[in-house]
C-alpha cells in the first residue's frame, strides 16, 4: 500500500511578511520552511508506511521553491518526492489545487491513504485538503489525534479525533484522506545520511498533461494583498499611593473600555 | 584563499549537502538546545536526551564512514555543525567534538578493521558514547611525564593497567575510552602507548566530577585504573606509538574546538547586536555611540578573520587526506585565534549589555565562562604560539 502526503515551503514563521510597493507578498531574506503543519503528516507518512511495509510519497505542488521541503521530506526519510506544476495552474485556488492533487494521488497508484496537516501556515487555509479528499471521492477524517489502527489487508483505518471538549474514536474504510493535529507524534530531524542521499535527488516534475487533467475555470479571483492596518498602541501607567489604589484604577478604566 | 602547497585546493565549496546539513543542525540546535542550556549550565548534569538526539542525526560520527555507522561526509560538514552547536550550547558542542574528533577519528586513524568495527561504530551511531585520556593530575601539556602505567602480563595476553587519569571529558558517562597511558617509561613520550577501553568493566573507577567555571554540562572526571586488565588487541597501533597517535588526532581536535569558539563568539556576537539595536541610552539606541560601533566592528571583523583561518585548515586537512601532508600548523593557528577572538567577543558582548551582560537573566556571562576553557584544552594558547613559531623556524 501506498502512502502519499503533500507539503509546501512556507516563509519561517519568525520572518516578517509583508506586501511590498508593487504589491507582491514578501518574507525579505529570511528562509523558507517546511509548512510547520507538514512536520507531523511526514513524520506520520514515514511511520505507517513502515508499519504497513509500504512506500511513503510526499508531493509539492507549486515553483521550483518547494523543492526545499520536498528534499527536506526526503531527508526526513520519504521514499519518494514529486512536485506538480505548470503554467496557469492558480495554486492561491484551492480547486486547481485540489484539482491537480487528487489527480496526482491517482497517478502514483494503489494509494491507500493520503495524509495532510492540519492546515498550510502561509496561507492559512485548510479548505484545499478537503476538497482533494471530495475530488478523489474518498472518506475524509480531520483532525486526528492518533491513527490507532492501519489495517492494509482489511483496508480499514481507525483513528481518534479531535472534538471541541472530547475525543472520537472513528473506523472508515480505505482509502482515506486525513488531516491531522500537533502531537500526533514527535517529528524526527532530518539524519546526515538522509540528507545526503536527499541533496543528490533529482526530483521528478509532473505536469498536469502527464497527470491528464484540465483545471476548472478558476473559482476565485485574486483581487490584490494589501498589509494589515498598523494598530496604534498606547500605554499608559497607573499611577496610584497603594497597590489597592492602582488596583482599583485599572478595574475602572477595564470597565470604561468594556473589557470586564 | 592563499594556502602553503600546490597540493590544496584554492576553494571550499559549501554544496547543497552542506546548506542543508546547516538547516537541519541549526532547527535542531535552536529547537531542543537553545531551551534547556541554561539548566544544564546551572545543574551540571550531562545532557544525555539531546546528546542522544544529536546522535540520531548522526552528529557523533560525521566524517566516519557510513559503514563504520557515520555520516560520511567531510571535514566542512563537521566544523559547520560543531559550530551551529556550539552556538546553542558549548556544553553539547565539548561532547561532540570529543566523540567526533578525538574518539572517532583515533581509531579511524590508527586502528585495525576489527578495532574500527568493534570501537568506532556504536559510538559514530551514537549507541555509546567515547572519551580521551591523556591529561594526568601532575602531567598536562607535558604528556612525556606521566605517571600511570601499562604492564604486559606474564602470559603476553593483557596489559595491566595502573594510574590516575583527569580532566576526562564524557568521563562520568563514557562507555569506550582512548586511554593514553605509559609503557616503557625509559624512553619519554616514545614509551606512551593507546589503548581502547571499555570503561564499564572491573578495575576502572570513575573519580570525582570537576567543579568548573563554564562548559558545565560536559561532565569532566577523573577515571582511577586499578589493576585495569586490558587484551593485548586493545592496543591502538604499535607499543610506543601513543604520543604521535595523541599528537596527530589533536591536530583534528583542534579544529574542532576552533569552531566550537567560533560558534560561542557568533553567538555573543549576534546578542550584542540585537541589542546595540534596542537599547535607548541618552535619547537615542546606544549602537549610534561609536565606542559601541568600534567594539561592533572589531568584533565581527576577528570573528570573519577566525572563520577563514578554520576553512584555511579544513583546507589544509583535505591536503592531508590527498597527500598525507599534516595540517597541524593550521589547526593550531585557527585554534589559537578563535579561542581569542571568543574571549574578546565574548568579553566585549558582556560590556555592551552592561549589567544585564553580567546577570544570568541572560546567556551572555555563560557564554563568557564557557569561551574561557577553549584556550585550554586541547593545547593551551601557550603551547600553540610554540607549535606555530617552531614549525616556521625549523626548530623542534
Amino acid at each position: 500500500m501506498h502512502i502519499v502526503t503533500f507539503t509546501r515551503s512556507t516563509p519561517d514563521t519568525t520572518a516578517k511578511v509583508e506586501v511590498n510597493g508593487k504589491g507582491e507578498v514578501t518574507w525579505g531574506d529570511a528562509a523558507t520552511v517546511v509548512n510547520p503543519w507538514d512536520e507531523y503528516s511526514l513524520e506520520e507518512a514515514i511511520v505507517q508506511a513502515k508499519n504497513v511495509g509500504g512506500k511513503a510519497t510526499v508531493i509539492a505542488i507549486g515553483t521550483e521553491m518547494h523543492n526545499e521541503a520536498l528534499k527536506h521530506s526526503l531527508a526526513m526519510g520519504l521514499d519518494a518526492a514529486v512536485r506538480v506544476w505548470s503554467d496557469g495552474l492558480d495554486v492561491t485556488d484551492s480547486l486547481h489545487w485540489a484539482t491537480a492533487a487528487a489527480a496526482a494521488v491517482n497517478k502514483v497508484g494503489d494509494v491507500g491513504l493520503v495524509i495532510f496537516g492540519k492546515e498550510s501556515v502561509d496561507t492559512g487555509t485548510d479548505q484545499h485538503i478537503y476538497q482533494t479528499a471530495r475530488k478523489l471521492g474518498w472518506t475524509m477524517l480531520s483532525y486526528v489525534a492518533k491513527i490507532l489502527e492501519l489495517d492494509a489487508a482489511n483496508k480499514t483505518i481507525k483513528v481518534e479525533k479531535v472534538l471541541e471538549g472530547g475525543k472520537q474514536v472513528l473506523t472508515a474504510k480505505l482509502p482515506a484522506v486525513i488531516s491531522v493535529m500537533k502531537g500526533i507524534n514527535e517529528p524526527r530531524y532530518p539524519s546526515f545520511i538522509g540528507i545526503r542521499k536527499a541533496s543528490k535527488a533529482e526530483i521528478p516534475v509532473w505536469s498536469l498533461s502527464d497527470l491528464g487533467v484540465t483545471l476548472p475555470a478558476a473559482s476565485t479571483q485574486l483581487v490584490g494583498y494589501s498589509n494589515l492596518p498598523v494598530q496604534e498602541v498606547v500605554t499608559e501607567i497607573i499611577d496610584g499611593a497603594t497597590p489597592q489604589e492602582k488596583a482599583e484604577k485599572l478595574v475602572e478604566k477595564l470597565l470604561e473600555a468594556k473589557v470586564l | 584563499m592563499a594556502v602553503q602547497t600546490s597540493h590544496t585546493p584554492l576553494m571550499l565549496t559549501i554544496t547543497e549537502e552542506h546548506e542543508m546539513l546547516l538547516n537541519a543542525v541549526r532547527d535542531f540546535a535552536q529547537k531542543e538546545i537553545v531551551p534547556i542550556a541554561e539548566k544544564f549550565d546551572e545543574s551540571g548534569d550531562f545532557p544525555m536526551d539531546t546528546i542522544k538526539k544529536m546522535a540520531g542525526m548522526g552528529l557523533m560520527g560525521i566524517e566516519v564512514p557510513e559503514e563504520y555507522g557515520g555520516a560520511g561526509m567531510d571535514v566542512l560538514a563537521y566544523v559547520l555543525a560543531l559550530t551551529e552547536i556550539a552556538k546553542a550550547d558549548a556544553s553539547h558542542s565539548t561532547i561532540m567534538s570529543v566523540n567526533n574528533s578525538l574518539y572517532c577519528n583515533g581509531i579511524m586513524l590508527f586502528g585495525t578493521e576489527e578495532q574500527k568495527q568493534k570501537w568506532v561504530k556504536p559510538v559514530a551511531s551514537g549507541e555509546k558514547i567515547g572519551a580521551y585520556s591523556l591529561t594526568e593530575p601532575m602531567s598536562g601539556s607535558d604528556a612525556a611525564t606521566m605517571a600511570s602505567r601499562a604492564v604486559l602480563n606474564a602470559a603476553g595476553t593483557h596489559y595491566i593497567i595502573n594510574g590516575r587519569k583527569s580532566w576526562v571529558t564524557s568521563g562520568p558517562v563514557a562507555d569506550y575510552i582512548v586511554l593514553f597511558t605509559m609503557t616503557d617509561p625509559s624512553k619519554g613520550s616514545k614509551g606512551i602507548s593507546a589503548f581502547l577501553i571499555d570503561a564499564n568493566q572491573k578495575g576502572l573507577i570513575r573519580g570525582k566530577k570537576e567543579p568548573k567555571l563554564g562548559i558545565r554540562a560536559s561532565a569532566t572526571s577523573e577515571i582511577i585504573f586499578e589493576d585495569y586488565e586490558c587484551p593485548v588487541e586493545n592496543l591502538l597501533g604499535k607499543e610506543g606509538d601513543g604520543f604521535k597517535i595523541a599528537m596527530s588526532v589533536l591536530d583534528a581536535g583542534r579544529i574542532g574546538i576552533a569552531a566550537q569558539a567560533l560558534g560561542i563568539a557568533e553567538a555573543a556576537y549576534e546578542k550584542a547586536v540585537a541589542y546595540a539595536r534596542e537599547r535607548q541610552a541618552f535619547g537615542q539606541a546606544i549602537g549610534q555611540f561609536q565606542m559601541i560601533q568600534q567594539k561592533i566592528a572589531d568584533m565581527k571583523t576577528r570573528i570573519e578573520a577566525a572563520r577563514h583561518l578554520i576553512y584555511n585548515a579544513c583546507l589544509a586537512k583535505m591536503r592531508y587526506k590527498a597527500t598525507g601532508a599534516r595540517y597541524t600548523l593550521e589547526a593550531s593557528m585557527a585554534k589559537l585565534f578563535a579561542s581569542e577572538t571568543a574571549m574578546f567577543v565574548t568579553d566585549e558582548a558582556l560590556q555592551i549589555h552592561g549589567g544585564m551582560g553580567y546577570s544570568k537573566e541572560m546567556p551572555l556571562e555563560r557564554y563568557y565562562r564557557d569561551a574561557r576553557i577553549t584556550r585550554i584544552y586541547e593545547g593551551t594558547s601557550e603551547i600553540q604560539r610554540m607549535v606555530i613559531a617552531r614549525n616556521e623556524l625549523g626548530m623542534r
